[in-house]
């Protein structure tokens, strides 16, 4: 069968319960707590922590949250992500660097859809193929563009080292540059994308995305646009993770080359968003959450542990084997990632929190 | 008279060298339930996938509404309302009922990915009048109270009435439904049958379906077509089928 790929996709695809009307506004509330916490904690968190743990964090979410759109909602599977990454952020430089008139926004979006642009581009095998195929073909994307900017120095406006470095980060002439800065630039740029993913997953599009996913010969059946669907999540997709790649690079890095975003890079995602949950969009921060942060959490935690008795190198090489074991133990527990895990827990904790709510109401009548 | 909805004119269809179908030719009227039996590779199903341009066949015409084609692909027989249901279970399984329905008349639609994704007045409008076309159709079907349920958890025969509601919601003007009962008991085959002649009944939908259970057909249709080995060996009223010797001979006398 042809249909390999959009199979070993769907295994993993959380079932979508949608949103209950009742909880809308518990959740919009919990939301907009939420946001105004994260705004806030420039104010107590050290430059280490929004440097090294939350600034790297947001932005791997983000790009998590582009490739779920693409391979969790579309079901299409794709290695091109660092190659995405790469061409927003080489597009994001060059107009900085080259209309350094234009809003800072404005030039991450621009560079986002450049980066869309060459999605669909990428995409346009998955009219005709799929599954491992299609893997196959967005890893020759993934090398392409890693050559391509390594190749010609125009887009690294010649630097020596065919390396790039975060232009001048400012909106409205407020400068960026400060950790708070970043984290604040990356953080709002999250919450926008993420707020319009919601829809857009929740909207007619979303449901054209999961149906192709799904059962991609009844779509064409009933009257779906499949081959248009498919190009628009490629381009929705590369848009998103281009953005992130430009942040990831200019808010994260500071000086980028084009093997920042090499094949590892785009596993890395790939693990983040089936840890996390595909088809889910909580499940892009807990993936990224896992991928992220669990590496940091268990080097501090090996060093205050182990640090004197074991060599360093041999110490980093224990932990990646714990990480490594860590993941294929969560697969085998849940398949659909921790936002399935997440979402039955709740589902047990529900009915106690409403027996004890209910004993409180009960007890003041 | 009026002119027929379908009409087939020497459809061949053969795969890898062996035939399918076979010069084979036949009407259907406008509103009626048409009914195509037929032993096991009698070709029923590839008829139908090529009315609905799944399959292209090797010579013939298809004459849908006045309209010739050859080939015509499957997105664009449903534009022109050509609705389908499926031998196997093809929903969108992780999707809700209700989701499975409104992909049923994505084809209808007039918004844009920018509406959607900012959730613009054209789209917040459109998708109430969507929904509210769905729900009538999950009412219509008796599907109400599993709107909200995960497809792929349903039983067989609920989920073989999503699928007729997914169909059904775009209002198509020719329906084809590919073994809507199988593997159902009789009272599902029965609360089936009765939503299929309401169906007809009262949105005017054309229907042609393959059925295996002659009891069923006999009390469905209108028109019978019995296929063997990709030829048409009866055509006509029911009761008139029933007795033909040819129908009897390659048919209805084996046991099936």
């Amino acid at each position: 069968m042809s249909t390999i790929g959009s199979d070993t996709v769907e295994q993993f695809v959380a079932a979508d319960t949608g949103g209950r009307s009742t909880t809308i506004w518990w959740r919009a509330g919990a939301v907009t707590a939420l946001l105004a916490l994260l705004a806030a904690l420039p104010l107590v968190a050290s430059d280490y922590w929004l440097n090294a743990v939350l600034i790297p964090f947001l932005i791997m979410s983000l790009t998590a949250l582009g490739l779920n759109l693409l391979m969790g909602y579309a079901g299409q599977a794709s290695l091109g992500t660092g190659g995405f990454m790469l061409v927003g952020t080489y597009a994001t430089y060059n107009l900085l660097l080259r209309l350094p008139e234009l809003p800072l926004p404005v030039s991450l979006l621009l560079g986002g859809i450049i980066s869309g642009l060459v999605g669909v581009i990428a995409g346009l095998p998955s009219l005709r193929i799929k599954g491992f195929y299609l893997v196959a073909s967005t890893l020759a994307t993934q090398f392409l563009l890693e050559w391509l900017f390594n190749q010609y120095g125009w887009f690294s406006n010649y630097s020596t080292s065919s390396s790039i470095s975060a232009p001048r980060l400012a909106i409205l002439g407020r400068d960026l540059s400060s950790p708070a800065g970043r984290y604040l630039l990356t953080l709002a740029t999250v919450a926008v994308v993420t707020a319009i993913a919601v829809r857009l997953v929740r909207s007619q599009t979303g449901r054209t995305w999961m149906a192709i996913r799904d059962m991609d010969t009844a779509a064409a059946v009933i009257g779906i646009p499949v081959a248009s669907g498919k190009l628009k999540a490629f381009f929705v997709s590369s848009l998103v993770i281009g953005i992130a790649g430009a942040l990831w690079g200019f808010a994260y890095l500071g000086t980028v080359d084009a093997r920042s975003f090499n094949l590892d890079r785009s596993f890395q995602v790939m693990f983040a968003i089936i840890i996390g949950g595909m088809g889910s969009i909580v499940g892009n921060y807990l993936g990224a959450a896992f991928m992220i942060l669990l590496p940091i959490l268990l080097d501090h935690v090996g060093t205050r542990l182990l640090g004197g008795a074991i060599d360093a190198g041999q110490l980093e090489n224990f932990q990646r084997a714990f990480f490594g074991a860590l993941i294929i133990w969560f697969l085998i527990k849940e398949p659909r990632g921790l936002a399935a895990l997440l979402s039955q827990a709740a589902a047990r904790l529900a009915p106690l929190i409403e027996r004890r709510s209910r004993h409180l109401r009960g007890g003041r009548a | 008279m009026t002119e027929p909805i379908l009409q087939l004119r020497d459809v061949s269809l053969s795969f890898k060298g062996i035939k399918a179908l076979n010069a084979l030719s036949f009407e259907v009227e406008r509103g009626e339930i048409c009914a195509l039996i037929g032993p096991n590779g009698a070709g029923k199903s590839s008829l139908l996938n090529i009315i609905n341009g799944v399959y292209r066949a090797d010579s013939g015409a298809v004459i849908f509404d006045g309209a010739r084609f050859v080939r015509i692909r499957p997105g664009h027989a449903a534009h022109l309302g050509i609705g389908r249901t499926f031998q196997h279970n093809a929903l969108f399984r992780h999707l809700s009922v209700l989701d499975n329905v409104l992909a049923g008349l994505i084809r209808h639609s007039r918004t844009s990915i920018i509406e959607h994704a900012f959730g613009l007045a054209r789209d917040r409008r459109e998708t109430r009048e969507f929904t509210r076309q769905a729900d009538e159709t999950l009412a219509f079907l008796d599907l109400t109270r599993h709107r909200d349920t995960i497809a792929a958890t349903l039983p067989y025969g609920v989920q073989k009435r999503v699928d007729l509601a997914r169909a059904l919601v775009g209002r198509p003007s020719l329906l084809l439904l590919d073994e809507p009962m199988a593997g159902m008991n009789q009272d599902e085959k029965h609360e089936m049958s009765r939503f299929i002649l309401e169906a007809n009944r009262a949105l005017g939908t054309t229907i042609v379906l393959i059925e295996h259970d002659m009891s069923v057909v006999m009390g469905l249709s209108h028109h019978v077509v019995v296929l063997d080995y990709g030829r048409k060996v009866g055509d006509g009223a029911p009761e008139s089928v029933r007795r033909d010797p040819d129908v009897i001979a390659a048919y209805l006398g084996t046991v099936h």
